[in-house]
């Protein structure tokens, strides 16, 4: 069967666009070839720094023949209303339709409306074009003269399409002042040379000889092999580093991996500055040794085989990091040749947000509520002052100036070389953290401190100045700083209730919410642990944790029946009576031993289960609540609810109010589905 | 590349690097400027590249640049920064379907070989607040260096290009220190002279980063240099309201080298640190106002295509 090829060749596309543009172009062609009646048995996009390539196999030549009907007006109806017919059905004569009989309507008209199918290629000169037009580049570009938009100048086209043992044939389209063809062009410096292609078969092969290699994670796969293999031959291992290996591999069609080395003087600087410095600015990857230890060694990805093998790149290479290295070094001395305070006074200049202040109203800020915080979560209030002071100084150094995503990191260097200690200098580094749902949490009380301080001060101030997160938009990360506060307190079991505004706290409720659904817990039974003024999030976890073990035992379901038959008969009898049973049992007017039973187990329970609650014990709670199974199953069995006697008939409904206030004790059980 | 003597060759030469590039893009078509003659921040705020961008007319030129960069400044203490350095600048307009050819075309002409070096276009989204301009295009590495800046031209002056001009700017300074294998600006071969012959860049721009980073750090008058850049603004905006005749603009140019003076007295008031993070946007957008307005101007006139 025929296979379509496409092939957009263009000047260098960025790397962080290219995976995204490959499923983009495979789902706008193949989403319209569907439309347009050509099913496709398989179908494959491929992207390189210069073209955007796809293939779709087994299409047919011809789009399917269809036809329709459509019903029209009843016999006899207004000429109007049949010229309308007729017209919208595209027939010339009333003649030309059928007549249907339907027993309830009548008599009524049918037009029978035959599409002939097309020529695929017919088709694809259409679809083409406008797949080119619409392309939902994240940021494209005009070029010359034209008014056509692509993320940058488009050079070619190739589209062919035809079945495998014949020539295929060209699509005939233009875009902007490009027709279709069925010409490209190899690697940029090793073989430019135009390039006549038939097929998907013959270009890929063609494509390799013209050193390209067309499919992005084959050329992952060979820097990561070679990679390895280089520093294998020296002892040493790569640092995986993902993100980078998909850029790199936007950056080549021929990827060269080449080793360089740099002078080990460096190594004294901090190894996260060696890396951020190689990785950010040469796209290089760094190496350790046998002891784990940061190797003066990097890994280069040229596009090219040099003619002298690489000597001349690699020394290039190694010019610049040198500088680079240099540079850094330059800032690391200065840096630490002053203490961290020095850069606070900086920080008055530095602008945190036109209504909140300067970053140093912040820091002070800062200072007072990680005083406030450190005695209940166990931190010396004095150390936790000291490291929210410093919590930001290193914004203002030479590094973090170079490289911002160092910050805090060399904050911590710079706190441990002028003597500060260790509790301090780490927590410098880990206010910031967590950084969202999977990143380390801090577990130092110190540190816990300042980050729950950082955390909090962002949420109050931006609710001051109503700058909440709505939607998608959610510039300033106050979703992540209420997610990182939920994660730090419940990871590290502090009862530290949040005294915030209403609005505040149920947006915590939010986060909480989606945190704990995201590790699977039930919906239901998240709501029925949260209520309005709950402002312990360890509390809550908890009992959502308690709940959802209980209701997975036999004992629990059945006595969650036991409750919604009481709710329910407790909120009819309620409605009915107009007023509220607020569970005081008479002993005396208990009349059936299924009740009295109830009444003691329920009194023994309560008891048990606010004992509990009051130390926060909720699964001790729950296995509490468990025990009532029994003697609701029995009274329910045995016990009329609605009895003639109106006091006992009160008896019966206080006892079933008194039952419902006990579970409550634990979670709303009106919430739970079931 | 072309036969020339050795001490013309851009290996030994940042003259002679100059001179290729002049003579490669001359034979391209382009008109060859001098520098423009007033301080400014990089090569595209000469009129030849930010006003021709704008308007339907065809335009080709390259010129060396001196660029300033108050802040840059490191009393000719740091290899690699200067707050007086050279851009050469090219302009096609529009940009031709082979630009990136003739751009590595230039890089063959002055001694990059291309079957020895690993050349690299790597994105770049350029943008100038200033001047109400952006483009997309890309820094261009030679062995993970940027020797280059590539750019399609979008908008300028908040006005869309049409058609859309190709700039490169080539960063002199770093481009010769790679060719003549040197780790510092300081000891590039200026003229290409052996011996007592020998010029280098510190003999002849030492004292001028000295003396310049001392003006620009510790010297300059602030209250003058607020009250310049005030002066510059009122007079730009006079400029255009004396020159605009109906439809038409007389005097765009002289009221684009007032934008010139006030953009250069904020960047040494920059440099004096007397500048807040928040005043500084602020001063960043008064500058691009009237960039735009300039542009505006600009357009009304024969330059920028009005009928």
């Amino acid at each position: 069967m025929p296979e379509l090829l496409l092939e957009l060749f263009s000047e260098e596309i960025p790397a962080r666009l290219q995976r995204r543009a490959a499923d983009d172009l495979k789902k706008l062609v193949t989403n319209a070839l569907v439309d347009a009646g050509l099913v496709y048995e398989g179908a494959k996009a491929f992207v390189t720094p210069r073209r955007l390539a796809l293939t779709v196999t087994g299409l047919p030549g011809r789009s399917p023949d269809t036809s329709e009907d459509k019903k029209g007006p009843k016999v006899g109806a207004p000429q109007q209303a049949i010229d309308g017919f007729l017209r919208g059905a595209g027939l010339a004569s009333i003649d030309d339709a059928t007549i249907e009989s339907d027993p309830k309507k009548g008599d009524f008209y049918v037009a029978r409306i035959d599409r002939p199918g097309a020529d695929a290629v017919t088709l694809l000169s259409a679809i083409l074009p406008k797949v080119l037009n619409d392309f939902p580049w994240a940021k494209s570009m005009r070029w010359g003269s034209g008014s056509f938009n692509w993320v940058r100048p488009l050079r070619a086209i190739t589209a062919t399409f035809g079945a495998e043992n014949e020539e295929p044939v060209v699509i005939p389209f233009d875009s902007n002042e490009l027709s279709a063809g069925q010409t490209t062009y190899g690697h940029r410096f090793l073989a430019p040379e135009p390039i006549r292609v038939r097929r998907f078969d013959d270009y890929v092969t063609a494509l390799e000889r013209a050193k390209v290699v067309l499919d992005i994670d084959r050329r992952k796969d060979i820097i990561k092999t070679d990679a390895e293999q280089l520093a294998f031959a020296q002892g040493l291992t790569v640092i995986a580093d993902e993100g980078l290996l998909e850029e790199v591999a936007g950056l080549v069609e021929w990827p060269v991996v080449m080793m360089g080395t740099f002078d080990p003087s460096f190594l004294k600087l901090p190894e996260e500055v060696i890396i951020a410095t190689i990785r950010a600015n040469q796209k290089c990857f760094c190496l350790r040794d046998a002891s784990g230890k940061l190797a003066p060694n990097f890994i280069i990805t040229a596009n090219t085989e040099a003619s002298d093998g690489g000597t001349v790149i690699t020394a290039g290479n190694e010019r610049v990091i040198r500088a680079r290295l240099s540079d850094a070094m330059f800032f690391y001395a200065g840096d630490l040749s002053l203490p961290l305070e020095h850069g606070l006074p900086k920080l008055e200049d530095t602008v945190f947000h036109a209504k909140l202040g300067s970053q140093f109203a912040r820091v002070e800020r800062l200072v007072k509520l990680a005083g406030e915080i450190a005695p209940l979560v166990g931190a010396d209030p004095e150390r936790a002052k000291r490291a929210a002071m410093l919590a930001k100084a290193d914004l203002t150094t030479g590094m973090v100036g170079e490289f911002p995503e160092l910050q805090g990191l060399m904050g911590r260097y710079y706190a441990s070389a002028q003597g500060e200690p260790a509790d301090i200098a780490t927590a410098i580094e880990m206010h910031y953290k967590p950084l969202g749902p999977t990143d380390q949490v801090p577990t130092e009380p110190t540190s816990i401190a300042v980050a729950l301080a950082d955390k909090l001060d962002l949420l109050t101030g931006f609710w001051a100045i109503d700058e909440k997160p709505t939607g998608s938009r959610d510039p300033f990360a106050l979703r992540r700083a209420a997610l990182g506060v939920i994660r730090i307190i419940t990871e590290n079991g502090l009862r530290l209730p949040l005294k915030v505004e209403p609005d505040l706290l149920d947006f915590f409720h939010d986060r909480l919410k989606v945190m704990l659904r995201d590790s699977g817990a039930r919906h239901d039974l998240v709501d029925a642990v949260i209520a309005e003024d709950s402002n312990d999030m360890l509390q809550i976890a908890q009992r959502a944790e308690a709940l959802s073990t209980l209701l997975s035992s036999a004992d629990g379901q059945n006595l969650l029946a036991g409750y919604k038959r009481a709710a329910n008969i407790l909120a009819a009898e309620e409605k009915k009576d107009g007023l509220n049973y607020i569970g005081t049992v008479k002993q005396d007017a208990l009349v059936l031993p299924e009740e009295t039973a109830l009444a003691f187990a329920v009194d023994a329970v309560h008891a048990a289960v606010a004992g509990h609650v009051a130390k926060d014990d909720y699964k001790a709670a729950m296995a509490e609540l468990a025990t009532l199974r029994a003697p609701v199953d029995a009274f329910f069995t045995a016990v009329m609810v609605n009895d003639d006697d109106a006091a006992v008939r009160a008896n019966r409904l206080n006892l079933l109010a008194r039952l419902r206030d006990t579970m409550h004790l634990v979670a709303d059980f009106s919430k739970v589905a079931g | 590349m072309t036969n020339r003597p050795s001490y013309m060759d851009p290996r030994n030469s940042f003259q002679g690097l100059i001179l290729t590039l002049q003579q490669f893009w001359a034979e391209q078509g382009c008109v060859i400027l001098q520098p423009y003659d007033m301080p400014m921040g990089a090569g595209t705020s000469h009129t030849a590249t930010v006003l021709r961008a704008l308007g339907p007319k065809p335009w080709k030129a390259a010129y060396a640049q001196p660029s300033r960069r108050p802040t840059d400044g490191r009393y000719g203490e740091n290899p690699n920064r200067l707050q007086h350095y050279y851009q050469f600048q090219v302009i096609l307009k529009p940009s031709p379907s082979d630009i990136q050819d003739l751009y590595l075309k230039s890089l063959y002409a002055i001694g990059l070989d291309p079957a020895l070096h690993d050349l690299r276009f790597v994105e770049d989204d350029w943008e100038n607040p200033t001047l109400g301009a952006w483009g997309l295009g890309w820094e261009v590495w030679c062995d993970g260096m940027e020797v280059s800046q590539f750019t399609y031209f979008q908008q300028v002056a908040g006005f869309e290009c049409n058609p859309v001009a190709g700039e490169l700017t080539y960063g002199l300074e770093r481009l010769a220190c790679y060719l003549q294998n040197v780790d510092s600006i300081m000891e590039l071969n200026f003229n290409g002279g052996t011996g007592d012959d020998k010029v280098t860049y510190a003999d002849v721009f030492l004292q001028n980063e000295q003396e310049q980073s001392k003006y620009n750090f510790e010297a300059a008058d602030t209250e003058i240099l607020f009250r310049h850049f005030a002066d510059a603004e009122q007079e730009c905006r006079a400029i255009l309201h004396k020159g605009a005749q109906a439809n038409r603009q007389t005097m765009a140019i002289p009221a684009y080298e007032q934008v010139l003076k006030a953009a250069h007295n904020f960047n040494l008031l920059d440099a004096r640190g007397v500048i807040s993070v928040t005043e500084r946007q602020s001063y960043i957008l008064r500058i691009r106002e009237l960039s735009k307005s300039c542009g505006e101007a600009w357009l009304q006139t024969a330059g920028g295509g009005a009928e």
